[in-house]
């Protein structure tokens, strides 16, 4: 019962934050043009915010650590990169062909492959130390910013532009185009995240005892890994990297909730993404006006908040 | 009956187990000896699909790759030497995993019934709404293993079971097991290092060194000087006292 009050009180945040969002200095002259815009971006920052927090703490779960995310390994920067070489490769001849959907399903499509391939490399086998593979991940994720980098400098220049705008996207720039595909996929993975929780509290007490517990280990780590992929294909398609609020929200999460249980942990974890994200924009659009972006903002809260605990997890 | 044939397993170039045959028989305690770095935990966690290995192991005529996850895990339970969980959960719902390959996570009154025995057989009732990581060595142990047997499985698998624990919890442990095989037919297996306990609770003894079979058979069979010698490359002096054989080995 304290489980679903603590739910509630955020949900009710949520909501009071939301209006807020929305509502301020609306008035009878700008209503039509601010508040159509004013909810896309709201329907925008709930299903990232979801995205990410969902993704965040399924990730931390197989991979049983509380200091690695989807975007600290790299992931996200990994979209990137891929949706670099889609451009690169099908280039200004095809691009009217390609439209912004089936370009985001192949992206998809080859980041759940590397992906795959990224977790087999990094976690399979016994006895990895989490260090290296934090140091793997972060390096990853140089390499393929550095990468995505080089392709654009050597792209031609009106082909860059596409990618700019496709790459440069945030929440004041949300991909719209994306909106309805990726609430459909997220739905879909929510659904069925939302009806595995009970293998992920399994998964949760690491791999032995989910094998004991008669969990095809292998498979299992393996489908939620393509799960991530996607999540985290939808949230930096739609608005771009941001790559600390994962970790903030998966440990806040776990904090207050006080559970191993993943019906709360995924709810709560998707409403203190949702939050986060709401009230952020909210300070940057109307407060700062608009002198900074949100993911600056998030990943200096959320850089310091992984470098405390990075300390406080010494032992590693 | 748990059959393990041709059980080879290496790690790059070292070569842990070699070519291992062994049969381990029905409604006995069985423990596997022999010196550090044996095999024993090796083999134990080749035979309950923790890790895998080359050659094949079957569970009552049947192999063990054929059963189903869900199936093999009613039929045959195991626990590793003593595991770290990050997750903070109490010792009540940590046994009530055990019943997950049954009802998932939705228990019924019969799987609350279980948990709360278990809890019960393990002398945890005082401690069952505690968190796993403010027990004691001992305790936490005994939380596992109730885990174990809520699982209520025909085949329990157990790593050093004794680790971490006092004489007073590790004789209590032992005539849990012991009552397990004797009073509800349970097979029970044993990676265990204290000689005296094996030699006084055990039926049937393994015996591995360097990654290949010794010897296998009834204790009495096993706790005799010249073979425990070859095992452990000491001298040992074996006595019997009040009907069981002891071995000193200490001076």
């Amino acid at each position: 019962m304290l489980l679903r009050r603590k739910l509630l009180i955020m949900g009710v945040l949520l909501l009071l934050f939301a209006l807020l969002f929305l509502l301020w200095g609306l008035n009878a002259d700008n209503w039509d043009y601010n508040l159509p815009r004013r909810i896309r971006k709201l329907a925008a920052i709930f299903m990232t915010g979801g995205c990410i927090g969902f993704s965040a703490v399924i990730f931390q779960t197989i991979t049983n650590n509380r200091i690695l995310t989807p975007s600290v390994m790299g992931l996200d920067s990994l979209y990137m990169f891929v949706q670099t070489i889609v451009v690169f490769i099908f280039g200004s001849r095809q691009l009217a062909a390609v439209t912004a959907v089936s370009d985001f399903m192949i992206s998809v499509g080859i980041m759940v492959g590397f992906s795959l391939l990224l977790f087999q490399i990094v976690f399979a086998g016994e006895g990895r130390k989490l260090l290296a593979v934090i140091l793997t991940g972060m390096i990853l994720g140089g390499l393929f910013e550095s990468l995505s980098t080089f392709m654009q400098v050597i792209i031609d220049p009106n082909e860059f532009l596409i990618i700019q705008d496709r790459m440069f996207a945030s929440f004041n720039n949300v991909n719209t185009s994306l909106l309805n595909v990726s609430a459909i996929i997220s739905v879909l993975v929510f659904a069925y995240g939302y009806r595995q929780t009970g293998q992920l509290d399994v998964l949760s007490l690491g791999g032995d005892i989910s094998v004991n517990l008669g969990i095809p280990y292998n498979r299992a780590v393996k489908k939620y890994m393509f799960l991530i992929a996607v999540l985290i294909s939808v949230s930096t398609a739609l608005v771009g990297p941001i790559t600390f609020l994962g970790l903030l929200t998966a440990n806040l999460s776990r904090q207050l909730m006080k559970t191993y249980k993943h019906s709360y942990l995924l709810s709560s974890a998707i409403l203190i993404s949702a939050i986060a994200l709401t009230f952020g924009q909210f300070i940057v659009e109307r407060i700062l006006k608009f002198d900074t972006t949100i993911s600056v903002i998030i990943n200096f809260i959320g850089g310091i908040y992984f470098i405390w605990l990075l300390l406080k997890e010494g032992k590693l | 009956m748990i059959q393990g044939e041709h059980i080879t397993k290496s790690y790059q170039d070292v070569k842990v187990l070699k070519d291992v045959n062994v049969i381990i028989p029905e409604g006995k305690i069985t423990s596997l000896i022999g010196s550090n770095g044996a095999g024993k935990s090796t083999l134990l966690s080749i035979i309950s699909r923790l890790i895998k290995g080359e050659g094949k192991v079957s569970i009552d005529g049947i192999s063990t790759a054929a059963y189903q996850p869900e199936e093999l895990a009613r039929k045959l339970a195991t626990l590793r030497q003593i595991i770290n969980i990050q997750v903070r959960l109490t010792v009540k719902e940590l046994v009530s995993f055990g019943r997950y390959p049954y009802s998932k996570s939705k228990l019924n009154n019969q799987d609350k019934e279980i948990v709360g025995s278990a809890i019960r057989y393990m002398e945890l009732e005082h401690q069952s709404g505690h968190f796993i990581d403010q027990l004691s060595g001992g305790e936490r142990q005994r939380a596992f293993i109730a885990m174990i047997i809520a699982q209520d499985t025909d085949y329990i698998l157990l790593d050093e079971p004794l680790n971490n624990l006092d004489m007073k919890h590790s004789v209590q442990i032992m005539k849990l097991l012991r009552s397990l095989v004797d009073n509800h037919g349970k097979t029970v297996v044993l990676v265990i290092h204290d000689i005296n306990f094996a030699s006084c609770y055990s039926d049937y003894m393994i015996v591995l060194k360097n990654g290949e079979l010794l010897k296998a058979g009834g204790t009495e069979d096993i706790i005799i000087p010249e073979l425990l010698h070859e095992a452990y490359d000491m001298e040992f002096d074996i006595r019997e006292i009040a009907g069981n054989k002891i071995c000193l080995y200490y001076k």
